[in-house]
């Protein structure tokens, strides 16, 4: 150690430095915190607009309400979008917990008549390249939803005798997702479907 | 001439990755794309830098027995400014690599490097290890994350090359299998 000037590590020196160390760290984050919090926030609510965009048609006012789903620990939010009044659809914030990283939330958009219009995956861990494909930037696999009425469709993989070919070598991932869909569905059609 | 060492050692004769091997937990968690390891290698980049700064700025005030909490304070401090940060204006990047940035705290470099070369240098001369260290783990990681995804799903930085790839490459073994060969490859370099 170079330096003689150093303060010795006696009880005073030790608890002045650590309180002034950590006040000046708790200062910083604090503003950093406060800067970042609106583009975060807009951000965030951009992502969600986007969601809602890719799995409605077009809409110009969205009325948000959240439901508990029949089984499951967390609260589901319904996105109803209507153009000029007219209802167009429901957008549902759904998630599953069996992914093959746990959690995952997924957007299913819902025409009035209760067929799937789209799907969009909000935010997963799964495995890049595998899990990844359920992403329809990495592949149309996700695509095999839409257009489908669920009171006739099975939605389980096809090794479990269901209609969903399951991702190559993600077959938990693809179960996971259906589970999603699943809940969403079920929680929707609990609320009555349209209304 | 002696500055310029202290930058470009980072890069080859000490790589953090390749010689001496710290931070491996995000080195193989992150690397199984190349645009992955490159956001995560600048990260810690940013952190490595602005921690051996501030480090070695404040290490003449700070009493030895208390060196170690002052410094993981400011470390998780830099590493939350750049999780904020992140998440407010590249959503994207965050989106992938949000679980492994509060990790950068545990990354063994940077409280390496401040403990074992800032508080003993001047601040010049830290921002310099420190920027060559973090460029030299952006490298490892970038190339790690560019075999990785190559080998593993054909593409690379995105840009699909070949339609399928081997799949271990995408998962864990891939990852340790890819480090050991460019390890060997850089010793072998290292040697010459």
């Amino acid at each position: 150690m170079s330096e003689n000037k150093k303060p010795a590590s006696n009880f005073v020196n030790m608890v002045v430095t650590l309180f002034l160390v950590t006040a000046i760290a708790g200062l910083v984050l604090g503003s950093v915190y406060n800067l970042t919090k609106g583009p975060i926030e807009i951000a965030k609510a951009e992502n969600l607009k986007k969601a809602i965009g890719t799995v409605l048609p077009d809409f110009d006012k969205i009325e948000t309400i959240k439901v508990m789903p029949l089984d499951g620990p967390d609260s589901l939010t319904f996105y109803r979008g209507y153009k000029e009044d007219k209802f167009i659809g429901t957008a549902i914030k759904t998630y599953t917990n069996k992914g093959f990283s746990g959690h995952f939330d997924i957007m299913v958009g819902f025409s009035p008549d209760d067929v799937i219009i789209n799907t969009a995956v909000l935010q997963h861990q799964e495995t890049p390249g595998l899990g990844s494909n359920m992403e329809q930037k990495n592949s149309d696999w996700s695509k095999q939803f839409n257009n489908k009425k669920l009171a006739t469709y099975n939605l389980t993989v096809t090794k479990d005798g269901g209609d969903v070919d399951a991702i190559t070598a993600a077959t938990i991932s693809s179960r996971a997702f259906c589970d999603a869909v699943k809940r969403a569905y079920d929680t929707y059609k609990n609320e009555g479907g349209q209304k | 001439m002696n500055q310029w060492k202290n930058f470009v050692k980072g890069f080859i004769k000490e790589n953090p990755v390749f010689v001496l091997l710290l931070g491996m937990c995000p080195t193989l968690g992150v690397t199984s794309s190349a645009i992955n390891g490159l956001g995560m290698g600048l990260a810690t980049t940013f952190v490595l830098v602005m921690s051996n700064m501030s480090v070695s700025l404040i290490k003449s005030f700070i009493p030895d027995k208390v060196r170690i909490p002052s410094f993981i304070v400011l470390i998780a401090s830099f590493v939350t400014v750049v999780e904020l940060v992140m998440k407010a204006y590249l959503t994207d990047l965050y989106a992938q690599l949000g679980l492994f940035i509060p990790l950068i705290v545990v990354n063994c470099i940077v409280l390496g490097r401040a403990e074992a070369f800032a508080s003993k240098n001047n601040v010049v001369s830290s921002v310099l290890d420190g920027l060559g260290m973090g460029l030299g783990f952006a490298f490892a990681l970038t190339i790690l994350g560019s075999i990785r995804e190559l080998l593993g799903s054909g593409a690379i930085f995105g840009f699909s090359l070949v339609n399928s790839g081997m799949l271990v490459f995408v998962l864990a073994p891939g990852g340790f299998i890819a480090l050991g060969y460019l390890i060997a490859v850089m010793k072998k370099i290292n040697k010459a």
